[in-house]
């Protein structure tokens, strides 16, 4: 790493947070443990001037279980002009991390996004819906485990036996 | 009757947003969208009103969902790229742009110096193409309808352009990882040569009908204003953010296809306005103009692609003499080609902001995992906050001024 402020930022993550840290095509990825991470963008945020979180989003491992998931938070510092990638791994089928809104408040939809998308629970987020899909869906579609789906095609001579184990919504 | 239950599920979801009088019937809740014609696609807004003045907006995303994330896992990497054109269906080349960047910086591929040239003509290209949808709509909201007839004039002429390279006016799919689908046709030097003599003329009328109309200033001045440190908490990037005064543009920050060669501005304005971010859009255009110029006299000739047959197919007069070119065209089109493991999150300056592939690759020939992180998720986001206090006439406003394309947003 040439950039002296990245530098500082990462060892920082590494001694104080428990991060590991690796540079993969001249970009920098930390992985932080799940109990580390609130505190560890507050010290981003303040301390190291990333004053944006672009995004977070997540990738399921399934059918791995430990860990299922690493949910992957970008952070962007306009002042420095650096960029850090920070990895969580999360176990189990039904995760949960802490949420994020209280440092940056556009975390509120990325992790209503997380909980719709992959059912990964953000605790403490003021409103946690669902966003893209409808509320009354089911399964969380971007798993793994979620099948791509598709529409059979009906015919005269089987159109009410697909008609009958089409999906709807529930009354 | 099982309709209207449903009905009181969403508003029983929706309680905690608004005010305690909402319930009680003192102030009006009621639904913009989703099928509106000044919120620019399927954005449905419940608004919670008193009198005429907003006092709470809710923004509901997800009627334009497709699960494009989701489809493209199950797609080869040239297959998902058809994909990519549907997102923000105003920015096609940037998108594709984006998502070659990415495959490439993960394969570590090389692009010829043409490719890098002609993919950022079009970049730029694209960007006032899409900077005039943005112009004319927002001027129609506004009522000025004669301003948005001559913006979609011009935007035929670069849709023509954009046709006569890749075939289609929008869904383009021009860029591939390791260059261009094809070389521009003879004709593109002189096509877009005429239209930098053609274009500043008409960004100038556009001001002259616009930026010294009081009408036009009335509505726009000190309407939805957000701070700088707002717009840098809440995500907002690209000219949203930049006319609240944050000096950052990815194409300087951060440079992509050889955009560190390249003599431009990134215009700001401290206003924070709706009027702000038409200046910073109205001066974009302009120097999108200087950089197409820049680049159309330094065009130079060679190859339109990477010549690394792994990720590259041959061209098709190998296919004749070659077993290996066609051994080569045979596994591209049926397998695909294998991109390494690992992942990568590449950013490009998009019309509306930042646009992020975050792309993950388990070595095989399909995307693991692929997130596209949206300048226009961001940015409607901010609509929960930055009308409270206004009429509902200026929500219009200010839904235009920060430019979002509802396919860009629910993905």
């Amino acid at each position: 790493m040439e950039n002296e402020a990245l530098n500082k930022a990462v060892q920082d993550l590494e001694a104080r947070f428990g991060g590991t840290s690796r540079i993969f095509r001249g970009q920098v990825q930390v992985e932080l443990p799940v109990g580390q991470i609130v505190a560890a963008a507050t010290a981003l945020r303040d301390e190291h001037g990333f004053e944006v979180m672009p995004d977070i989003t997540a990738v399921d491992y399934w059918p791995q279980t430990s860990p299922r998931f690493h949910v992957v938070y970008q952070f962007n510092s306009v002042s420095k002009n650096i960029r850090v990638t920070v990895r969580v791994p999360l176990d189990g089928n039904e995760p949960t991390l802490p949420t994020m809104t209280g440092v940056f408040p556009n975390a509120n939809w990325l992790e209503r996004e997380l909980w719709d998308m992959f059912g990964i629970r953000a605790e403490g987020h003021p409103d946690l819906r669902r966003i893209l899909m409808p509320y009354d869906w089911e399964g969380h579609p971007l798993r793994k485990d979620y099948p791509l789906g598709y529409e059979e095609v009906q015919f005269t001579f089987n159109y009410d036996e697909i008609d009958q184990r089409k999906p709807r919504p529930k009354e | 009757m099982a309709m209207l239950d449903r009905m009181d599920v969403t508003l029983d979801e929706l309680k905690h947003l608004v005010s305690d009088q909402a319930l009680e019937g003192d102030t009006l809740l009621l639904n913009m969208g989703p099928q509106h014609p000044s919120t620019h696609g399927v954005l449905r807004l419940l608004l919670e009103l008193d009198g005429e003045i907003i006092i709470n907006c809710i923004p509901d995303i997800g009627f334009l969902h497709t699960g494009i994330e989701k489809n493209m896992e199950a797609k080869t990497y040239i297959k998902a790229e058809v994909m990519t054109d549907r997102l923000d269906y105003l920015n096609t080349m940037g998108n594709n742009l984006a998502y070659c960047l990415a495959i490439e910086r993960l394969a570590e591929l090389d692009v010829p110096e043409r490719a890098q040239v002609v993919r950022v003509i079009f970049a730029e290209l694209q960007r006032i193409a899409s900077h005039l949808v943005w112009l004319g709509t927002q001027a129609l909201d506004l009522a000025a309808m004669s301003v948005f007839l001559y913006c979609f004039r011009e935007r035929e002429y670069i849709l023509d352009i954009m046709e006569a390279a890749s075939g289609q006016r929008m869904m383009t799919t021009y860029f591939r990882p390791g260059g261009l689908w094809r070389d521009v046709p003879v004709e593109f030097e002189r096509a877009v040569r005429s239209f930098l003599k053609y274009m500043p003329g008409r960004i100038q009328q556009y001001e002259d009908l616009l930026t010294k109309n009081p009408i036009f200033l009335d509505r726009v001045r000190g309407i939805g204003v957000m701070t700088k440190e707002q717009a840098l908490a809440w995500g907002a990037t690209g000219a949203t953010a930049r006319g609240s005064g944050v000096t950052y543009d990815i194409r300087k920050a951060m440079p992509y296809s050889g955009y560190e060669q390249y003599d431009f501005d990134v215009p700001t304005h401290t206003a924070g306005d709706v009027f702000g971010r038409y200046m910073v859009r109205m001066e974009e255009m302009r120097q999108s103009l200087r950089i197409i110029e820049q680049a159309i006299n330094r065009l130079p000739m060679g190859p339109f692609r990477s010549n690394d047959r792994k990720f590259v197919p041959p061209p098709r007069s190998e296919l004749g003499r070659s077993m290996e070119a066609v051994i080569h065209h045979f596994k591209l089109w049926t397998e695909g080609f294998n991109v390494p493991k690992g992942s990568v999150y590449q950013v490009v300056e998009s019309p509306r902001g930042e646009l992020g592939v975050m792309l993950e690759s388990d070595g095989g020939p399909k995307p693991y995992r692929i997130k596209w992180r949206t300048p226009s998720f961001s940015h409607i986001q901010l609509l929960s906050w930055i009308a409270n206090g206004h009429y509902v006439a200026d929500l219009v406003a200010i839904i235009g001024s920060v430019d979002i394309v509802l396919g860009d947003t629910d993905r």
